[in-house]
This record gives C-alpha cells, structure tokens and sequence, in this order.
C-alpha cells in the first residue's frame, strides 16, 4: 500500500519529531525546577509568626503581615475603582457605541494600555498620583496605578462575554417596552457575569504579582495598617512583591525572600485553578 | 404615568452618558501617560542633546562632571530582547506545535497549565530564581568572577517570554483550515512534514504576532533584569555586567535629583517610543491578519 519513504526523509522527520518533544519536555522541566526550588527553599522558612508579625529590630523579628496586608488592599482598592469603569467600557464598547471611529480609536487605547510595560505606569504613577495630585508615596496611589494598569483586562474579558450574549435576549427585553439601561442590568449584564468574573481573577492575578509599577508609587513601609488608614494618602506599604524584592536585592535575606515567593507561588496557582473552575462552572451555570 | 416615563428616559439618558465616559476612559488615560511622560522627559533631552542623549556611550550621573549618554541601555536592551527571542522564540514555537498538534488531550492540558501558571507567576519571584540559580551557574560554567551579567539576563527573559510566545502561537497553529493539513497528508506528506511545510507557513502572520508580544514583553521587564543583570551602566557584552532601559529607571530612580532625575524621565520616554513602535508593528500584523 504505502510506497517507501526515503531513509534521509524518515530521519528528518524524527529529528524534527525529537526536536519538538524536547522543547514541550524542556519547558516542563524548567518550570517544575522553578517550583520545586521555590518550594524546598520557601517552605521551611514560612512559620505562623512569619506569616502573622512585622518586621522589627527591637524585638529581632521577620514578618511579612503588613505585606500580606497591603497586598489585600491594594486588591480591594484597585478593584472597586476598575470594574465598574471597565465594565462600562465594555457596555459602552458593545452595547452603546454607533460611531466605528470611536471604538475603533478606544480599542486603540485599550490595546496601548496593555502594551505598556509596568515600569512606565510606576513612573507615570508617581508623576500623576504621588506628585501632581500630591497623594504621596501611598497604597491608594499604588492602587490608582494599576487600575490604569488592569483596565484592559477587565474590558476585554467582558466585552468578550457580552459578544456572546444573543441579540435575541436583547430584542426580547426592548420588544417588552423595557429601556436599554433596564434591558442590560436585567437580562445583558446577569448572562455576561462570566467574562467579569474571570476578568476580576485575571486582574487579581496581575496585582498580586506586579512589582515595578508599585516600586516608587506604593512605597517600601512595612507597617500594619488598618483598612482606613489604607485608603489614606500618605500611608506607604510595601506588597508582597516589593517586599520580597527588598528582602533579596536589599537586604540578601534570602530566606525571608524565598518564603514570600512560596507565598506567591501557592497564590498564583489558587489564582489560576479558579480561574479555570470559574470559567467552567460559570459555562455550565448557563 | 407620564412622569414615570420622563424619569425613566431621563435615567436612560444618563445611564448612556455614563457609559460612554467610561468607554473613553482608556483613549484619557493613553492621552494622560503620553502628555506626563513628554512633559517631563524632553527638558532633559533639551538641555543634555538629543545625539549626545542618545548616542552618547557614557552614562555618569553622579559624578562630578556628569555625562549621559544612554546608549549603552539601549543597545542592551536590543541585544537582551535579541537574546531572548533566539532562545524563547524556536523553544516556544516548537512547544506550540507540540501542544496543537501533537500531544493527546491530556498532556496538553496538563502542558498548557503549567505554561499558564508560568504566566502567573510575578517576575521577581523569576528574579529571586535567576539570583540563586542562574547567576551562580553562569558565573561557575563559564568561570567568571560574577555571574550577573548580561547572558543570565538573557535566560531569565527567555524563560519569561515563552507563555505568550506559546499561547499565541498555538492559537495561530490552531487556527489553520485542517483540508491544508489533509491535502498535505494525501499528497503522501508525513505529518511531521505536513506541520513543518504546510501548518507553520499557514499560520507564519499568527506566529509573528507571538514575537513581537514577546518582544515587548521583553524589552519592558524591569525586576527580574534587575535582578540579575548586574546592573551597570557598561556597553553591552555578553559576560560583562550591564544596565538596560528598564533597570536605568528603575535603579536611580529613588534617590535622583535635579537634571539626572529628568534625565531618567528621558530614558522612560524613549522606552515609552520603542514600545509604541512595537504596538504598532503589533497592531499591523494582527489587522492583516484579519484581512
């Protein structure tokens, strides 16, 4: 049946062949070397009185509460100034916007925005938050940062979820004498929640492990604040990121700083499971 | 009932008027960024000279007769990002083909989450790993007195590019009509052939795409090269110690003053202009791609 294939064309094909199974197998291993040295180097050093003091010269103790902390609010912050921009953005994008030059040129901006590496919106952060609206080296300027930062994630994820709500549910609603407003917040928005919740993780994600663009906006403190002093301009604090970063170029302890990255890792893999389970159960809720 | 109807078409009103701030938003806030960052990099570019800025070797800022010249991160920034795409670029193509095309449906989605989870995770905890690992390594295998220097950078960018070499390259391989495949295959191609000759060339723009991301990507990481790049501000070479684009903002940043405090400005300005220009080739290659 099959006529012979040459002996260099067969040999090819396994080079080839071999090539491809040693770069999928390479990637594997350098990202299981990664975890692992993460987590033997990490997790001896991760104790309760790590995880639930601050860092003090008097009584000689490490802890990582105020990042832990400041990482928690920074999320809070940022996600309560971005979603209900970004999810207006997407309603705007998909539901409200006649003229194509406009959401071609605001598609433009979303797609720059994204482009911008983290460094940039530290330093434009400061420039704006810090200095020009005088909020000082603080949490809340941190925040605003990376709401400028995490909007294109929530705008895409919910405009990718609102393209796939039918246009029959939206001409039910009108054809009932509903108005648009009543039409998206009861029929459009409710069958979308999926792309907004995934949005919400992915930005989650984005947060915990951004560094650069907190670095000169969000400070280096390592207090323990309260959920309103938090939000006061002027209280600096240092996220889990920022801190680990000190810990290691710094201050060269490496301990306390592989503990944080433990910390990380296990956060990054809550984060992308529930992403993934959200993504599911969400398709399945509907 | 009349005035339930006027209050509700006032409220629609609003509502639309709500909406379409928000929408233009992100076009604001592009505006905002370009006009801070221009406002305060080009008095430094001003007072330095645009060639002596640009093309000037030596970058001294706190000596007593400073010179900037920031040449030398930009020519490490080219080369790192270079570096990085040879190594990240044929690794996560091939990894792309392997998870489209070759694994069953399980090794793939045990592969495509561990490259998910290598998106995630934050670009210090790849520099803490790079300082204990790489670094080390680096300086014992080629015998060097230190091993931050400009190849570990390469690593350690090469490793962060390959999620979204991979992903998007992979949807690119994905998205090939299968009757080229099928043709191929009848026409007594083997199916490692078919996917050198036939797959890869079809989904070439796709896979240019993944390139130039994970350009950008590398040319704007700043912790992790921080960490591990030495950070000095030397002409690049490849066992020599050096500073890119990223790290000159990054490591003066916090006790700069007067004309080199600007001057750090400039440099994000310019990192600010080759990102544009990496969007824009980005944005030209997707939009022929829809075409």
């Amino acid at each position: 049946m099959h006529e012979e294939i040459s002996k260099y064309r067969k040999m090819k094909c396994a080079v080839l062949n071999g090539l491809i199974w040693t770069a999928a197998g390479m990637i594997c291993l350098a990202l299981l070397g990664i975890i692992l040295c993460i987590l033997l180097k990490g997790l001896p050093h991760i104790s309760l009185s790590l995880l639930t003091s601050r860092p003090s010269l008097l009584n000689e103790t490490t802890g990582i509460l105020p990042n832990i902390l400041n990482t928690l609010y920074i999320i809070l912050m940022t996600l309560v100034i971005v979603l209900p921009l970004g999810v207006g953005a997407a309603i705007y994008l998909n539901e409200y916007a006649k003229n194509k030059k406009a959401v071609h040129l605001i598609e433009l901006a979303i797609e720059t925005l994204a482009g911008i590496p983290s460094i940039i919106y530290g330093l434009v952060g400061m420039l704006i938050f810090v200095q020009f609206c005088s909020l000082g080296t603080s949490l809340i300027a941190g925040a605003l940062t990376l709401v400028i930062m995490t909007l294109p994630t929530i705008i895409r994820t919910t405009q990718e979820s609102l393209k796939t709500v039918p246009d029959s549910y939206r001409e039910g609603g009108l054809a009932l004498g509903a108005g648009k407003w009543y039409m998206i917040r009861t029929t459009v928005l409710p069958t979308a929640v999926d792309g907004i919740v995934t949005g919400c993780i992915l930005s989650v994600g984005r947060i915990v492990g951004e560094s650069a663009a907190l670095l000169f906006t969000a400070g280096m403190a390592n207090e323990v604040l309260g959920i309103f002093e938090a939000v006061t301009p002027g209280k600096a604090g240092s996220t889990l990121t920022v801190s680990l970063y000190m810990y290691a170029k710094e201050r060269g302890d490496f301990d306390t700083a592989f503990a944080i990255a433990a910390v990380l890792l296990i956060l990054t893999l809550l984060l992308n499971l529930s992403a993934k389970f959200a993504a599911k159960k969400l398709k399945k809720g509907q | 009932m009349g005035k339930l109807k006027k209050i509700s078409g006032l409220l629609e009103k609003f509502m639309n008027l709500i909406f379409t701030v928000c929408g233009f938003v992100a076009v604001a806030f592009v505006l905002v960024i370009t006009i801070f960052l221009v406002v305060s990099g080009t008095p430094a570019i001003g007072e330095i000279g645009l060639t002596d800025f640009l093309f000037g070797t030596k970058w001294a800022s706190t000596a007593a007769e400073p010179s900037y010249g920031i040449l030398p991160f930009i020519l490490t920034s080219v080369y790192g990002t270079f570096g990085a795409i040879l190594i990240g670029v044929p690794l996560g193509i091939l990894c792309a083909v392997f998870l489209a095309k070759i694994a069953g449906k399980r090794t793939a989605s045990v592969v495509s989450g561990a490259v998910s989870l290598m998106s995630g995770i934050p670009s210090v905890v790849y520099g803490l790993v790079g300082m204990i690992i790489i670094v080390p390594t680096v300086r014992e295998v080629f015998g060097l007195p230190d091993g931050a220097n400009l190849f570990s950078a390469i690593l350690v960018l090469a490793v962060m590019i390959l999620p979204s070499v991979i992903s998007v390259s992979e949807t690119a391989i994905r998205a090939v009509p299968r009757e080229y495949e099928e043709a191929s295959l009848a026409l007594g191609a083997t199916k490692t052939e078919t996917i050198f000759k036939v797959t890869l060339p079809a989904a070439k723009s796709g896979i240019l795409a993944s390139v130039v991301l994970g350009i950008g990507r590398a040319i704007g990481e700043a912790m992790a090269v921080m960490m591990v790049a030495g950070n000095v501000a030397n002409m690049p070479e490849l066992f020599k110690s050096v500073r890119f684009l990223t790290t000159a903002v990054a490591s003066e940043m916090s006790y700069s003053s007067g004309l080199q405090r600007q001057a750090l400005f400039s440099v994000a300005l310019v990192l600010f202009v080759f990102i544009l220009g990496i969007n824009l080739v980005l944005n030209l290659i997707v939009k022929k791609n829809r075409k």
